[in-house]
């Protein structure tokens, strides 16, 4: 029986250990992001209106969404976050027409509230911070790890007032923040779980006992084995 | 109280039932660790069942809508990302389950006389749980979900002469669109459940009329005591049902690992390319089925097309799902269980084993080869034309039907063990 469940162990970590996806070569800082440092998220929520917003949607995303989950004031993101008028109820739309965007850059910017999910945090942080001149682009720029975007570097000018190290801060909590969107059940979920796998612990104990008092008939008492 | 238990058992058979079904249900005393399966099978189904409610409450079967109300549901519905990720997470759980389940039978040779019709009821519900779990797949309408199903329902198409009609016929359609997704969700949701419900209900019928197989493949009932209660045999309520509640919180305690602190499970679960919504225009690089269903997907993969048909190919994986069912009259084996079995059998389980894994795994590699082998063959100065995965592909193909085919052979050659007469601790 330990011989079976070993060999059982080994087949699941087998299993578990191989990346099986495609995945392409390019090197990809870790986004290293704390769903669970609030700040980091308040200050993600701020950078993400004032620099993304007016281009990109968090379709699937209400305002007071985040503002609940994120402890900010709802008096303090309608005066300071939200640009167009909009109620604090509705999903965070960008004020341009897809039609009109797609005109103006040449692809309609994508929707961001699940980026994150797909294409994971360390690739968003990665590619916010590998903007590079280039003269043969329409906005000058070009990207490492995304060839040809049509995204022009909208944080150069935070990139400039700030060290490496700050920017690099500000970049984790836009990406920090676009985790949360992607996920928003992602800030409580962990805590959850820990309370549920504590109960099932004490469960397994009272059950196991249960199991051993009754096992007894079988071992020892009107169930044991006879001849 | 026995007023009214004798009120009910003259009109419906209450005592009888719980008496033939488990507290005089009597099952051998010496099941191990590969017995919990069956049971946790039936926990995965009704947590399936009762999480799948309440995801149709709120999901939109249209195309338009299914996408955003399957994200409306992981934002906007009270605890819906724990029901649905209940729901994801159970889709795998149930075939992590349901494999484990399979293997006892192989190993303890559970599906030989006199529980053939058992074993044939066990792979009609197999099959028809990858049916549900891949129509369910759909449902989200991520890329993965349209393109998967793009690429499993054209292989219908490769069928001979009437492909194409039946083609149009399965979709509504002349693609995967909002006639098939229509029609996916009501199999989904109604149909394959109640088939499955059904099946299960006969398996359990056909398992407790023969009695259950043990360990050392002994048959219980040919020993008896005075009463004409099995020696070796114990009432399954109470003792198997309080060692199988301890199974289930143990399960429950896995389960919840991966729900709480990695639903996705690092693609395995759930592929981050099912969060891009579907999309006729934009084929992913990538599209490989969830890992379930990727040895069958790889046996399909691993046959060539002939005549420029895909058709071989699709013979090749529903006769990989078919064979399954003629194991009992494949083994001509004497004894059951493999602790009693000749070497030939113990070295052929062991390939099929190691066969179904690594199938499983090709099916979710790019059929790119990768580097160190392109570099290793041209260093040796061989060409490349085969990639590695399919070379391998084919290997495991032919071991994995060769464990059937040769299976008469190997099992009536070699020296077995003497069975005891009764079951061993």
């Amino acid at each position: 029986m330990k011989k079976t469940i070993n060999i059982t162990a080994l087949l699941i970590a087998i299993f578990i250990s191989s990346t099986g996806f495609a995945s392409s070569n390019v090197h990809l800082d870790a986004a290293d992001t704390d769903i669970s440092n609030k700040q980091s998220l308040q200050n993600g929520a701020k950078l993400f209106m004032n620099y993304c917003s007016g281009c990109h949607s968090l379709g699937l995303m209400r305002y007071n969404r985040f503002v609940e989950d994120l402890g900010i004031p709802e008096k303090a993101v309608a005066n300071n976050l939200m640009f167009s008028g909009e109620k604090t109820g509705e999903l965070i739309k960008s004020p341009i027409s897809e039609k009109e965007s797609a005109n103006w850059f040449g692809a309609t910017p994508p929707d961001l509230s699940l980026v994150s999910r797909y294409k994971g945090t360390d690739w968003i942080y990665t590619f916010l911070r590998s903007f590079y001149d280039d003269e043969s682009k329409p906005y000058g720029v070009n990207n490492h790890i995304f060839e040809s975007v049509a995204m022009p570097d909208i944080l150069w000018k935070l990139r400039e007032d700030s060290s490496e190290q700050e920017f690099n801060n500000e970049v984790r909590d836009i990406v920090n923040f676009l985790d949360y969107v992607g996920e928003p059940a992602k800030l409580i979920r962990g805590s959850i779980g820990t309370k549920v796998i504590g109960f099932l612990f004490i469960l397994l104990i009272l059950a196991y006992l249960l199991k051993r008092e009754y096992w007894k008939d079988v071992k020892y008492g009107k169930w044991r084995v006879k001849n | 109280m026995n007023n009214n238990k004798n009120w009910i058992d003259q009109r419906f058979p209450l005592t009888k039932v719980w008496n033939e079904h488990l507290a005089e249900y009597y099952a051998p005393r010496n099941f191990n660790f590969w017995y919990f399966f069956g049971s946790l099978a039936i926990l995965v189904l009704v947590l399936q069942l009762i999480t799948g409610i309440f995801l149709t409450m709120h999901y939109k079967p249209d195309t338009v809508n299914a996408f955003a109300s399957v994200e409306y549901i992981m934002r906007d519905v009270n605890w819906g990302w724990l029901i649905r990720y209940m729901h994801s997470t159970g889709a795998s759980a149930f075939f992590i389950v349901i494999y484990m389940h399979m293997y006892r039978g192989l190993l303890y040779g559970s599906y030989k006389a006199p529980r053939e019709l058992l074993w044939v009821l066990g792979m009609v519900l197999y099959i028809a749980l990858m049916a549900e779990a891949f129509m369910g797949y759909v449902l989200p309408w991520g890329q993965m979900s349209y393109w998967g199903a793009q690429v499993i329902i054209s292989l219908f198409g490769s069928v001979p002469f009437i492909g194409p009609d039946l083609l149009v016929w399965i979709l509504g359609d002349y693609s995967v669109g909002d006639p098939a997704l229509n029609r996916f969700f009501s199999l989904h949701v109604i149909a394959l459940p109640l088939i499955l419900v059904v099946l299960v209900f006969l398996h359990l019928v056909a398992l407790h009329y023969v009695g259950s197989n043990n360990p050392d493949g002994v048959e219980i009932k040919e020993t008896k005591n005075d009463k004409g209660i099995p020696k070796d045999g114990i009432p399954f309520h109470p003792y198997y049902t309080v060692k199988d509640i301890v199974a289930v919180v143990v399960f429950l305690m896995l389960f919840s690992a991966i729900l709480f602190y990695a639903p996705a499970l690092n693609g395995y679960f759930l592929e981050a390319a099912n969060f891009v919504e579907a999309n006729p225009l934009k084929t992913p690089e990538h599209i490989a089925p969830l890992w379930y269903l990727t040895p069958f997907y790889t046996i399909l993969r691993a046959i060539p097309p002939i005549l420029g048909s895909q058709f071989p190919g699709v013979l090749a994986m529903f006769a990989a799902l078919l064979i399954l069912v003629a194991l009992p009259w494949l083994d001509r084996s004497k004894v059951k269980s493999v602790r009693y079995r000749s070497w030939p059998f113990k070295v052929a389980l062991g390939i099929f084993v190691v066969s179904f894994v690594s199938l499983g795994w090709l099916g979710m590699q790019p059929v790119i080869s990768p580097e160190w082998y392109l570099s290793l063959a041209s260093a040796i100065g061989i060409e490349t034309e085969t990639a590695l995965y399919l070379l391998l592909a084919r290997l495991f193909t032919v071991c994995y039907f060769g464990f059937f085919v040769l299976m008469p052979f190997y099992t009536s050659i070699g020296k077995t063990k003497q069975v005891p007469q009764r079951v061993t601790e």
